[in-house]
């Protein structure tokens, strides 16, 4: 992980016109935090809050009502081929193969790339994600956790500068998505890629994320607080939960899930909480006692 | 044999009994019907026909399959305007058809992406649309005939006008119900609206606009045959009425068999054509 900000949101805020017909409700605001290069963070939040709103203007397919979303320097206004996104529905296209799929976004990244090119450079991902053999399948034929796999490889194939994930695993069922998830972790570890997932799945953040970000519920959800994995890297699925800090960190997350994330409104009125620097929280276990550091 | 084949020989054997049924009915039928000669003058028997000779004025199913061979063994004869075999007749409004549906899905599916793609587009012309699509396509025929001045084009213009809707409200629902998803991928690529256009809403919205075709060239085939009975000439409709006005009932029931026959071809064509851009989500 490097000092580089790959993304910066800066008091984002989204409004919909309210349910009644009169005035707008604000569904989230002064949301405010970084990801760095080569870092995995996770977003944390029921659903409602706008978690699925937020990470569409992230990649530039929904408006902000107010705030930024910077990416590399940049406002970010429209989709980019550096932020690809992988949906929660697969997203593939069914008429086309497993590799016309993948070959629909290398194409769209080099245009000039030779058919030979492009077929090897598809390849290379179908292989990374495990679906050697599957190349000339449609989605149909495929189950789901392999529609996702597409997902993944279609994601990572147009090298994006950091990969946004909408609950990408939420429609598998467990044990798939656990080896999903393993793999995932494998893959942005080796290639260092910079990742941003929403889940509402703890031990899957605790698993993959190096940061969690925890969001209250909505309408006028905020950011509550920003938890730094204190799990050390190199975590696996199967050895985590033995890590003396793996019940401190599912005790704080289960926590805020459970009911800060209800009454952070009062829970606010009491500290002084500035949302351009939400409290860095980093979950241990005894005799450390969970200490804040501001950020 | 396996159970597939099994059933199919059964639907097979089920359908011949029931042709059988039918034929044995309407033979019998024609049977009932007829009773012994009328007392008259011989010359004046042979003018009236059938009838005179005590003979029930339906043909029976053996004159209707030798008239259909008949017309099998020899369709392309031509023996003037008025006797021209039932394949010249039956290519007269093929060709028709196939015009007319052409022009159709030329406009009527380019359009329809546009209006697919505007919700502006949808609501200014639905109305338009909503009004003009239950008008029969017959009604345009004076209004045709008068502007063209032509009764070969009219006919043609009928059968642009009956198969437009169909094709234009389903390609029109197809592109607008393309996924969100898949156009939402194809904006993260930065994809061009062009390539976007063909590659992604045109294959995603392919099986709702070949229903729509294959609404289009059943409509438009009903009314070829009412269009050519009204201008005459040629085409198969033209041949049904002009076997009416010969009372040669045998003819009509055979351009029926016919008219069917070319109607389940061109269904056929159209539903292997979707079933080519069918996919499973």
């Amino acid at each position: 992980m490097s000092d580089k900000k790959i993304i910066k949101v800066e008091g984002l805020e989204r409004r919909f016109a309210s349910t009644e017909g009169k005035g707008e409700t604000q569904i989230f605001g002064e949301v405010w935090f970084d990801i760095f290069e080569g870092e995995f963070v996770c977003l944390i939040g029921h659903s409602g809050c706008g978690k699925t709103t937020l990470l569409n203007i992230m990649a530039g397919l929904d408006q902000a009502s107010g705030g930024n979303v910077i990416a590399d320097g940049f406002n970010v206004e429209k989709p980019s081929l550096e932020r690809a996104v992988i949906f929660q529905g697969h997203a593939l296209m069914p008429w086309m193969t497993v590799m016309g799929n993948i070959d629909f976004a290398v194409s769209s990244r080099w245009p000039k790339w030779t058919k030979e090119q492009r077929l090897a450079h598809c390849q290379s991902f179908i292989d990374l994600v495990h679906l050697t053999g599957s190349e000339n399948k449609k989605p149909a034929q495929l189950s789901g956790g392999m529609k996702q796999r597409v997902g993944i490889a279609r994601a990572l194939a147009i090298e994006p500068k950091i990969m946004l994930m909408d609950e990408p695993f939420s429609a598998l069922d467990a044990l798939t998505r656990g080896s999903l998830q393993d793999e995932l972790l494998g893959i942005v570890a080796e290639r260092n890629q910079t990742s941003f997932m929403i889940t509402h799945d703890i031990d899957e953040a605790i698993l993959l994320a190096d940061r969690i970000v925890l969001m209250t519920n909505g309408p006028e959800a905020r950011v509550c607080e920003i938890v730094e994995n204190t799990l050390p890297k190199g975590r696996t699925r199967s050895d985590m939960h033995t890590h003396p800090n793996y019940y401190p960190m599912r005790n704080h997350l289960i926590e805020f899930l459970v009911n800060r994330s209800k009454t952070f409104k009062e829970e606010l009125a009491s500290t002084a909480y500035d949302p351009k620097k939400p409290p860095t929280v980093r979950p241990m276990a005894e005799p450390e006692r969970p200490n804040k550091v501001a950020s | 044999m396996s159970a597939e084949w099994k059933d199919r020989l059964t639907a097979g054997a089920a359908s011949l009994v029931f042709l059988a049924v039918f034929l044995f009915g309407w033979n019998a039928f024609v049977t009932a019907q007829s009773g012994p000669a009328a007392d008259m003058d011989p010359e004046l028997a042979a003018l009236l026909g059938p009838q005179a000779k005590g003979e029930s004025a339906l043909p029976r199913p053996s004159d209707v399959g030798a008239e259909i061979w008949g017309h099998i063994t020899n369709p392309f004869y031509d023996a003037g305007p008025n006797d021209k075999g039932i394949g010249i007749q039956l290519a007269y409004s093929i060709a028709r058809v196939l015009t007319g549906f052409g022009l159709a899905a030329l406009i009527a599916i380019p359009l329809g992406f546009l209006i697919g793609m505007s919700r502006l587009a949808q609501r200014a012309l639905d109305p338009y649309i909503q009004l003009l699509r239950p008008v029969s396509p017959l009604a345009w025929m004076p209004l045709a005939l008068y502007t063209i001045k032509d009764s070969e084009i009219s006919s043609i213009f009928v059968i642009f006008i009956c198969s437009i809707w169909p094709m234009l409200i389903n390609t029109t629902f197809g592109v607008a119900t393309v996924r969100r998803d898949w156009l939402n991928v194809a904006r993260t690529l930065e994809v061009k609206p062009l390539r976007t256009a063909f590659r992604v809403i045109l294959p995603a919205a392919a099986p709702t606009i070949l229903t729509g075709m294959r609404i289009s060239i059943g409509i438009a085939w009903l009314v070829i045959v009412a269009a050519e009975m009204l201008v005459g000439g040629t085409g198969i409709g033209y041949f049904v009425w002009n076997e009416w006005n010969n009372l040669s009932i045998t003819g009509v029931i055979s351009a029926i068999f016919f008219i069917g026959v070319v109607g389940m071809v061109l269904d056929l064509i159209l539903g292997q054509a979707a079933r080519l851009v069918a996919y499973a989500e």
